[in-house]
């Protein structure tokens, strides 16, 4: 066990400070948590992931939890997608585990850094749907009022929950994921919510769906490789 | 003391100012009497409210009080950690509130047109007329290659993005003489003359010890990726029902979207109407001020 780690770090993703948080310490792959949109990381290891033998980090993204506050937001999930490949890179690689918004930017970083995600699991939470899938449906220009600084960032939930998620883009991340090293069932989709994203990628080739959150950790833990 | 290249009917603006949009500076001008009614001049991406610099003062001299303002990231606007599409258009509806919140004749070229086009679709009152200058995206001309061959160099785009992102607080802008920074906008300028180039430099560039830089943030890069496809501009715009000039020169540049005619001709709104300017290249109201100014003057008369 190694007990010099600080329990939050600071990492820098151009002008935001990111706060990456250790939740258990000790060797083998890294599992990475990606919370809800408008929640931050556990203080805490979650019950659901207790048996995970390897270190846990938990991140919090831009405008959420001890991470800063961009003023006048400009969120996107290709930002968030950022977030986490700072601290993929930071880590050397992790496995991911994503709640609600944090399921669709792990599916894009397993897309993304197939090298550095050795396994995604996507479950339900705040923000897993996104916005409409037809441009034309969403218009209101939103505002936030008042601001406080504080997180969780209104322009951050106002914008990531508007945000277009077409099926056929999230297809092409859950294709390219099974591009990587370990390419061997990358992504395993948990989530009862299936928005038209999710139905997009569960017939994509290396995506598993039906297994609990618990089972999906237990075969990413079970891989010597990764 | 060095003598700032002047270029033949461009004013700087006879006011500027800040104007705050939940805690972004942007950089705010106008053109002509306060006491005249409003008229909304966008810019584009890369660009700056000086590049309006001989179009806005026709139209001021028309009787307009021309309004104008650096987009967040451009030119003397702040610097910001995040760039977003919505965040632009919040920022533009800032300044035109604080001017007028009554519907009001907006002119946007490019990237900014593609804005007002989302603008206009969102809140149709507060836009009385539309001019869109180059700004209508037609579908992405993908290059003849297969679905996997198309998913690789998709790899390679994101991949160069995030690469950037770990940089990106590093990086500077390159110095250089206002020669040299006027002849590397040339290169995606190709059509506007030296002197145009050099004069913008005077006001889209600042000089520092080591040399003229670019204001531009270097934190943003041209180009990316993300789930936005260039046709959702056209459906929006088909459904608008203010009156709308669409304006397209017909000569390809580095700058320009590719879009042809033909491209648009389907979604032109009701009404609204698209003329084609031949021989002239992405920056119509740059090539040919006057031509373009009176064609936008009687529009909006």
């Amino acid at each position: 066990m190694n007990t010099s780690m600080p329990k939050t770090q600071q990492l820098v993703h151009n002008r935001v400070s990111l706060a990456l948080h250790t939740l258990q310490t000790g060797s083998g792959t890294a599992l990475l948590l990606l919370h809800g949109l408008g929640e931050h990381s556990p203080d805490t290891v979650p019950e659901v992931v207790s048996r995970w033998p390897g270190p846990i980090y938990a991140l919090d993204f831009t405008g959420h939890g001890h991470s800063s506050v961009p003023a006048g937001g400009g969120y996107s999930c290709e930002i968030l997608l950022a977030d986490v490949d700072i601290a993929l890179r930071h880590l050397g690689g992790a496995c991911l585990l994503g709640r609600g918004i944090g399921a669709y930017i792990a599916l894009l970083a397993a897309g993304a850094r197939p090298e550095l995600v050795y396994g995604a699991i996507l479950m339900d939470g705040p923000g897993l749907a996104g916005g409409a899938t037809h441009i034309s449906a969403v218009t209101e220009i939103a505002t936030a009022g008042e601001r406080s600084g504080k997180t969780p960032d209104p322009w951050a939930l106002i914008e990531l929950s508007r945000d277009a998620r077409p099926a056929n883009y999230a297809s092409t991340f859950a294709r390219l994921s099974s591009t990587g090293a370990n390419g061997v069932d990358p992504i395993t989709v948990c989530c009862v919510v299936q928005p038209p994203w999710i139905v997009a990628i569960n017939e994509e080739p290396g995506v598993v769906t039906g297994l609990s959150v618990e089972e999906a950790l237990e075969n990413y833990a079970a891989r010597k490789n990764i | 003391m060095v003598n700032l290249p002047a270029f033949p009917g461009a004013q700087r603006p006879a006011r500027s100012y800040r104007t705050d949009a939940d805690g972004v500076g942007i950089a705010t001008y106008e053109w002509g009497n306060e006491s005249d009614p409003p008229l909304f001049l966008v810019h584009g991406g890369s660009d700056f409210a000086g590049t309006y610099d001989v179009f806005a003062p026709i139209m001021a001299a028309a009787g307009y009080r021309v309004i104008s303002w650096d987009h967040r990231g451009h030119g003397d606007s702040d610097h910001t950690a995040l760039y977003g599409w919505d965040a632009d258009i919040r920022d533009a509806l800032t300044v035109m509130s604080s001017i007028t919140t009554k519907a009001a004749p907006v002119v946007a070229h490019s990237k900014g047109g593609a804005l007002m086009l989302q603008l206009a679709d969102a809140s149709p009152y507060r836009i009385s007329k539309l001019v869109n200058i180059d700004g209508m995206p037609s579908k992405r001309r993908m290059p003849d290659a297969p679905d996997h061959d198309q998913t690789r160099m998709m790899a390679g785009e994101i991949a160069g993005w995030l690469d950037f992102r770990h940089e990106a607080a590093l990086t500077h802008r390159k110095p250089g003489t206002l020669h040299e920074l006027a002849a590397r906008r040339g290169k995606m300028n190709p059509r506007l003359p030296i002197e145009w180039l050099e004069y913008l430099v005077t006001i889209g560039a600042r000089e520092d010890d080591d040399g003229w830089r670019w204001k531009l943030d270097p934190t943003m890069r041209f180009g990316g990726f993300g789930p936005w496809r260039p046709e959702w501009t056209l459906l929006r715009m088909i459904a608008l029902g203010m009156p709308f000039l669409g304006v397209i020169g017909t000569v390809d540049e580095p700058m320009g979207w590719g879009t042809r005619p033909r491209d648009l001709i389907p979604w032109v709104p009701r009404n609204g109407r698209l003329v084609a300017i031949p021989d002239v290249g992405h920056f119509v109201h740059i090539e040919k001020p006057n031509e373009v100014g009176q064609m936008i003057l009687e529009f909006l008369s």
